[in-house]
């Protein structure tokens, strides 16, 4: 039966997708390592690096975004967007991690774990 | 074109676009942008088995214009437009070779509209970190894809209309 084949088709296109998003998963999870920075982007311009040693409140974006850094992570901890996905999304240690507010084109992502000799600190 | 056909094209758009406003009620439950149900790829998978995949085209695309420009800001827009075309163009595709149903060319549209999202999230935000997000995305596409292809396949196949 014709509708049978299909089934199958489908089943194995739909384990295709399952599996490529956990191979992206570990693959990803794989080159994990503690990050020393946090660093902010806003349109994708550097406006901030911040140490993940130091505890700290940051507004920023002229304050449409709060970070927060204490005991080596990283969070946003409000934003002035509707949604605030950014401040659910919790926080972040490791290098690559990111936070991400779409409506201010803003990320903040961790970045290598040792200093980077060049620590440009924007409020 | 035929009247009938216009007439049911309308509708189309038309449902397509309740169903994104719908969707945009329904408050987001995952912290990572991007994820959702897309419940208007209903209106876009019946448009491409009942009428042809031009007119799901029209679907998708107008859908998204109108959308943005009612509920939506420009960079939804961009994001909304670079899924609503990669999807579109997996869909058309998968389902010439006539070898899936409509629940794995569903899957096909969720998946491929949030990785055009992605791809557009890099673009304009100029950085690629959040490819983090697309094994996430993938599997939401996918989970969401097929409960969105089956409820496509029943219309497709209840819904009576000769165009």
């Amino acid at each position: 039966m014709a509708d049978r084949k299909k089934l199958l088709f489908d089943a194995g296109l739909i384990l295709f997708f399952l599996l490529a998003a956990l191979a992206l998963y570990l693959g990803l999870a794989a080159g994990r390592e503690s990050g020393g920075w946090a660093v902010v982007r806003v349109d994708g311009e550097v406006t901030g690096r911040y140490s993940l040693s130091e505890n700290g409140t940051y507004p920023l974006n002229g304050g449409s975004n709060i970070l927060v850094i204490e005991d080596g992570q990283a969070w946003l901890s409000d934003a002035d967007c509707p949604d605030k996905l950014c401040v659910q999304q919790g926080r972040v240690r490791y290098t690559g991690q990111v936070i991400t507010c779409l409506p201010n084109r803003l990320t903040v992502t961790i970045e290598g774990g040792e200093d980077s000799g060049v620590d440009i600190i924007v409020g | 074109m035929k009247t009938k056909k216009l007439t049911v094209l309308a509708l189309t758009i038309a449902v397509a676009m309740i169903l994104s406003y719908l969707e945009s009620m329904i408050p987001a439950f995952v912290a990572i942008p991007g994820i959702k149900m897309g419940l208007a790829n209903i209106a876009v998978v019946f448009a491409l088995y009942k009428l042809g995949w031009k007119e799901a085209a029209g679907v998708s695309l107008l859908r998204v214009v109108l959308v943005s420009l009612l509920f939506g800001h420009l960079a939804s827009f961009f994001y909304s437009f670079a899924g609503a075309v990669l999807s579109l163009l997996g869909m058309i595709l998968l389902k010439k070779t006539e070898r899936f149903s409509e629940v794995a060319v569903s899957v096909t549209g969720g998946v491929l509209h949030n990785v055009g999202q992605i791809a557009m999230a890099c673009i304009l935000l100029e950085t690629d970190v959040v490819r983090f997000y697309l094994p996430f995305l993938i599997l939401s596409g996918t989970l969401a894809g097929v409960v969105i292809g089956v409820a496509a396949a029943i219309l497709v196949r209840r819904v009576k209309v000769e165009v």
